[in-house]
């Protein structure tokens, strides 16, 4: 049953205001915070990022609070420029990657910044994605064939491959399955937009040869027919994808193949 | 050493409905489960309108200087306005199902147009009923 407040545990208390350094162009973070050792709630930290010696995306503000006032701070980020997946973090109320979103991007003074929603927090902005990979290695995301391989590659038609397009380019972040509200409240069950649109991406492979096993697969009350088509999926992409529309293809194969 | 690491953190959980900015499909999608929510609760006030009915006239117009006093007919304009925007909501849904209107132009446009249209259709019945004769 859906739970739409928070447990006791993770109710926000006020936190920290942290001095302002000395500079003419100050951008505001008002910061998530949970440290698993001290025992406490989590509270939001506000700082004071001084833009005159700063890069312009938010990332770059997180990693001067992180070198420069508080070294404690603790998010994910590899790549910062949008292919690794990992700075996704909810920002003014709307999942994103903080590599690819400018501070003055955001239509607000002052930058909100929480973990992913609806997931267990194992510190500041670090959501455990363990139950969101497990999703994904359910979808079994690899070339399932039957017949002999070939004595060189699998070959693909031009026209095939272009079907990929608007697949392929998922980074896993996990911005499109933790703002769906169905994956909220289902979240053990429901396998969510982005299993679900790697699972489409495997199933219109020219070269794939499991599809009927790959609708077994999601054949369920739950699995995939948890989405709504509430589009928050496709709202929020950072690689502009549609998750939602993948899953209106994946239930009209199961349509296909019941008539 | 071994001891710290099994005991497990009571982690929490990062907000979400309190944080999240609404987008009008998500905002569509609550109103749609909202009003099938009234709709279903409505269903008795048929059965007491029925019962109204056969019960004779004196019942019959007890239920009509209820259903026509202001509360009455605000109760109303809310039920019909539920039914009009479930039944756009819904040719909205059968229309996505199908794959089309589903890119980031049209998704918004669909939803939009769901309250506008049914707020609008509402307006022209009740302007009909109650000014129609």
């Amino acid at each position: 049953m859906a739970e739409f407040t928070l447990p006791k545990n993770s109710r926000i208390k006020p936190g920290k205001v942290w001095p302002k350094p000395d500079s003419a162009r100050l951008t505001e973070f008002r910061i998530y915070r949970w440290n698993p050792d001290d025992g406490e709630n989590p509270s939001i930290d506000t700082y004071y990022v001084d833009r005159e010696n700063c890069g312009p995306m938010i990332l770059d503000g997180l990693i001067q609070i992180k070198n420069e006032i508080d070294p404690s701070l603790t998010f994910r980020r590899s790549c910062r420029e949008g292919i690794c997946g990992s700075c996704s973090m909810n920002i003014n109320g709307a999942n994103t990657l903080a590599c690819t979103k400018g501070m003055d991007d955001v239509g607000s003074d002052v930058l909100k910044i929480y973990p992913l929603p609806h997931m267990s927090v194992i510190k500041d902005l670090v959501p455990d994605l363990s139950a969101f990979y497990g999703q994904h290695a359910l979808i079994e995301p690899y070339l399932k064939t039957e017949t002999m391989p070939p004595d060189t590659e699998w070959k693909q038609s031009p026209e095939d491959r272009d079907k990929l397009d608007g697949l392929y380019e998922c980074i896993l972040c996990a911005c499109c399955t933790t703002a769906c509200p169905s994956y909220w409240w289902n979240g053990e069950k429901y396998l969510g937009p982005a299993a679900l649109l790697q699972a489409y991406r495997w199933m219109i492979d020219s070269r794939d040869e499991g599809l009927g096993e790959r609708l077994d697969t999601l054949e369920d009350p739950f699995r995939l027919y948890r989405c709504h088509t509430i589009m928050n999926c496709a709202n929020v992409c950072p690689k502009g994808l549609n998750p939602a529309a993948a899953i209106i293809e994946i239930k009209k194969l199961m349509q296909e193949r019941e008539v | 050493m071994a001891d710290q690491s099994r005991r497990l953190p009571n982690r929490p959980l990062s907000p979400h409905l309190s944080i999240y900015r609404f987008t009008w499909t998500m905002a569509m999608s609550i109103f749609h489960r909202a009003t099938g929510m009234a709709l279903y609760f409505a269903v008795p006030l048929i059965a007491v309108f029925l019962g109204a009915l056969l019960a004779g006239p004196d019942m019959y117009e007890l239920f009509a200087a209820v259903a026509g006093s202001w509360f009455g007919i605000l109760v109303l304009i809310g039920l019909s306005w539920s039914l009009i925007h479930h039944a756009i909501g819904g040719v909205r849904h059968i229309v996505w199902d199908t794959g089309t209107g589903v890119d980031r132009a049209s998704r918004y446009l669909w939803a939009q147009g769901t309250l506008i249209g049914s707020v609008a259709l509402t307006t022209l019945l009740w302007l009909f009923v109650l000014l129609g004769d």
